[in-house]
């Protein structure tokens, strides 16, 4: 994904389109990309597919697919969220309202937010090597 | 492995777990020699919920029940008692898959307790039970299988060839597994050839490690259970549990956990590199420290600094340890202590050329079989912790007693032809190494003797060899038959009571005081040290009443604990003290307050002293503490800070002119015994015990451990002449 924060004008659709694609509600809480007003300026949050997660995981639950996308695999996880304490850009989410997946989660590249954004803030481009 | 005959199984309900207990305990009974073996699912109940919460306390209630006043560690009816607690198998906060053994040890002779990480407790749990007993003895060698996923409990007769603990572990993995990923779903209990005679042989506890694709070792080393589980003829227990939630445990407020877990991930990701290094290094990180305050153990505690231990610096240690992998050693561990040496080739003994993977050494074991040896040599260190492990040998009575095997040497206290040939002098590694491989096999009465730890061993030479026993006493750093820890602690009057007025001898997990008394100052008077020694030891056995480890408690901290808190209220972490009890009442439904933390601890501290009453000791007498504790023995120790000790000396008012070395030795060594004395009354008095060291019936009846046989049993022992005058102030100044 890549993200030009300075595009944004923090209308939030990004956020409502994710999280009702991925838990059929509009909830900035379960939303995986996040818009941050900072003090001047705006802040999108959205996970970089750097892998950092990969290593931290103590099942392998977490591996880059061949599209060099980072995916949790639920079956395997053990809902620990040290992924989500050692995630280095604070990307990798998780939900606090009761009833919610108990495991993590995050973006996956799916398109979905950046389709919605109006002023191209949000790009869902393809990386060459984003495999490795 | 070959296949292995069935002996006997059953198949058992499977009780779910709500709000953190199952409410069932396993009884497993091997009979006498003669295949009675039998199966029993307990119930729990309210009371032993109330009164013993879980852990080690449901292992010393379920061993009490179990033996007779007069059964010894090798009867049939001595258990072993495994259980986790409440907290035990969740997966969102740090420091949640301990287990805890209780057995009556063989080297003290009264009930142990030892701990170790590893999946077996978690397992346990979600098989359907919040203990396990193992009674009995085996009329052959068996391996007892629970089988978690289709709720059988299984004994076989066993075929392993190789009973140490790397080889059979592995082969119980793959001989129960389906394949190589359904390994991470076993784990297995050991010890090794060296329980067969040696009374320090601990037991392993196993996981699978997925990065690695190997099978990893945690130790309940201390006590001997692995001594009692060969006893038994049990080769190893095995555990299966393929599937599980993350709310396995059907909690109150999950949210709340994982609120919890999430803040010490984090805290624990931007500040270990800065605190406790654990991730890095591990708990190894401790030895530059210790160094530079004086209480690395080096020569048999003899001195505590050296030039030398920059060879063994943790950046040593990190260059070793594998780094950037999940090390934790049940999930959701982010603080990852459980550091491994990969790729190791191995110099010594049957293994010499094969690579093996080490876990550890933790700090301990760097210590023990490193600067107490007289060895600062990472690599020889890491050998002789795989092969402690792998026979099943403690590492740190091991380390203690070759150190005080060492001075003995080195002193003429025994020879040559008394160790059948070994130069035991400090820093010989080849006959060391030697020494210790013929420690786990038994190979003479020599080896054997050590094996069964120092109390015993010099009772030996004295008897064997005439070496002088009132030396042999001074020197060893033992306590109630337990060999100390790795810690230097003499010139910490609080740790002397963290060490020597402890329940089950002179293991570092009751309390370490000896920065906040030695450096911080912070315990300037008896009655801070006894309010201390109180506080201390009940906090930390909250932890193993839960099913929990205590590094995730205070080796890491918030940034600014410090800043907020000061003294004694810092030390407790307040805000992971505040987890912890948002975290019980999370799991459980019941509130719970630092007051009651500590009301649960005080029942089981309180019963486990009045166990091992029951069992002949638990009183005064057994609370020794040897010079080596409290002191330098020898004028070399005093002539290492001459300065320092002479200006301890003149603290007590003494003019030093002219003295030679060792009167100043003697004179300081008196002046200590008596602040000793003193200070034992005074943390007697605080526990509210007598001044014989046991609890009163005031006491008991106040925690609600007053039961008929307990009663009765202190009643035989309390006489009027050991209790404390109402106004009675024992804690002078």
């Amino acid at each position: 994904m890549q993200v030009n924060a300075e595009k944004c004008v923090e209308c939030k659709q990004c956020m409502t389109a994710c999280s009702t694609a991925w838990f059929k509600e509009d909830s900035p809480e379960l939303s995986r990309v996040k818009i941050d007003v900072k003090a001047s300026y705006v802040n999108i949050n959205i996970c970089s597919q750097c892998g950092a997660c990969i290593g931290i995981c103590p099942t392998e639950a977490i591996h880059r697919d061949a599209n060099g996308v980072v995916q949790i695999d639920k079956s395997k996880c053990t809902s620990c969220l040290m992924c989500v304490g050692f995630c280095p850009q604070a990307s990798m989410l998780f939900s606090t309202q009761e009833g919610k997946q108990t495991e993590p989660f995050k973006c996956i590249a799916c398109g979905i937010c950046a389709r919605k954004c109006p002023t191209g803030a949000l790009q869902l481009i393809n990386v060459p090597d984003a495999k490795k | 492995m070959k296949e292995m005959k069935l002996l006997t199984e059953w198949a058992y309900e499977p009780s779910k777990i709500h709000h953190g207990y199952s409410r069932k305990t396993l009884y497993v009974g091997l009979g006498n020699k003669d295949q009675k073996y039998s199966f029993a699912q307990k119930d729990v109940s309210d009371d032993m919920i109330d009164k013993f919460t879980g852990g080690r306390g449901f292992g010393l209630k379920l061993l009490w029940d179990a033996v007779k006043d007069t059964t010894k560690w090798n009867d049939p009816e001595n258990e072993i008692v495994i259980a986790g607690g409440p907290f035990c198998g969740i997966t969102q906060y740090p420091g949640t898959g301990k287990c805890y053994s209780v057995f009556l040890s063989p080297e003290t002779k009264q009930t142990y307790n030892s701990n170790a990480g590893g999946y077996f407790a978690p397992f346990l749990k979600f098989a359907g039970f919040d203990a396990m007993e193992l009674q009995g003895i085996a009329d052959r060698p068996v391996v007892i299988f629970i089988d978690g996923d289709n709720n059988r409990i299984q004994i076989f007769e066993s075929t392993a060839e190789d009973i140490n603990a790397y080889a059979v572990s592995e082969e119980l993995h793959a001989y129960f597994a389906k394949d190589e990923a359904d390994k991470r779903t076993i784990s297995v209990v050991t010890s090794g050839e060296a329980a067969r005679t040696a009374w320090i042989a601990g037991m392993n506890f196993s996981f699978y490690d997925v990065h690695r694709k190997a099978v990893r070792l945690k130790q309940a080393g201390r006590g001997g259970g692995g001594t009692v589980l060969y006893h038994k003829n049990v080769v190893a227990l095995v555990i299966k549990r393929t599937h599980f939630t993350s709310n396995e445990n059907d909690v109150v407020d999950l949210e709340t956990i994982r609120k919890a877990g999430v803040s010490i991930h984090k805290r624990i990701h931007d500040q270990d590199d800065y605190q406790s290094k654990m991730r890095t290094v591990g708990t190894a990180h401790l030895d530059e420290i210790m160094n530079d305050y004086h209480l690395l153990p080096i020569h048999n505690y003899k001195f505590g600094n050296s030039p030398e231990a920059v060879k063994i610096r943790s950046d040593e240690y990190k260059k070793l340890f594998t780094q950037g992998t999940a090390d934790g050693c049940w999930y959701g561990c982010s603080l990852a202590c459980a550091k491994a040496v990969d790729h190791f080739v191995l110099q010594y003994g049957p293994w010499k050329g094969r690579e093996v993977i080490v876990d550890g050494p933790e700090y301990e074991t760097a210590a023990g079989l490193g600067p107490n040896i007289g060895i600062f040599d990472p690599r020889w260190t890491i050998e002789a912790n795989f092969y402690a492990d792998h026979y099943g040998l403690d590492t740190i009575s091991l380390g203690t007693g070759t150190a005080w095997l060492c001075e003995c040497y080195e002193l003429g206290l025994i020879n040559k032809e008394n160790t059948c040939g070994l130069d035991l002098s400090f820093g010989n590694k080849d006959d060391i190494m030697e020494h210790i491989q013929r420690v786990a096999r038994g190979a003479n009465d020599f080896s054997i003797a050590c094996g069964k730890g120092v109390e015993y061993a010099r009772e030996y030479f004295a008897e064997h060899y005439g070496s002088d026993l009132e030396t042999m006493k001074k020197i060893g750093m033992v306590c109630q038959g337990l060999e100390a820890s790795e810690y230097r602690c003499q010139e910490s009057m609080a740790q002397w009571g963290g060490y020597f007025l402890t329940l089950k001898g002179p293991q570092h997990d009751e309390a370490w005081l000896i920065f906040m008394d030695m450096v911080n100052k912070q315990l300037p008077t008896n009655k801070d040290k006894a309010e201390a020694l109180f506080f201390f030891p009940n906090f930390r056995l909250w932890f193993s009443l839960q099913g929990l480890c205590k590094l995730p408690w205070n080796d890491i901290e918030p940034a600014d604990n410090g800043v907020r808190y000061k003294g004694l209220q810092a030390a407790k972490v307040p805000e992971h003290l505040g987890n912890y009890l948002n975290i019980f009442t999370a799991i459980t439904g019941k509130p719970l307050d630092e007051a009651g933390m500590i009301l649960q601890s005080e029942k089981v501290y309180n019963f486990e002293r009045v166990f091992n009453l029951r069992m002949g000791k638990g009183t005064s007498k057994y609370h020794v503490a040897p010079d080596r504790g409290l002191g330098p023995v020898f004028p070399d120790e005093w002539m290492a800070r001459p300065d320092y000790f002479d200006g301890k000396l003149k603290e007590f008012g003494v003019n030093i002119e002219g003295m030679s070395t060792k009167d100043k030795v003697a004179l300081l060594q008196k002046y200590r015994r008596a602040q000793w004395e003193e200070l034992k009354l005074a943390v007697y008095h605080r526990r509210g015990w007598n001044k014989n060291g046991i609890p009163t019936l005031a006491t008991v009846k106040r925690l609600g451990i007053d039961y008929p046989d307990v009663v009765a049993l202190l009643k035989k022992h309390l006489k009027p002449e050991d209790e404390f005058e109402p106004e009675e102030e024992p804690a002078k100044a």
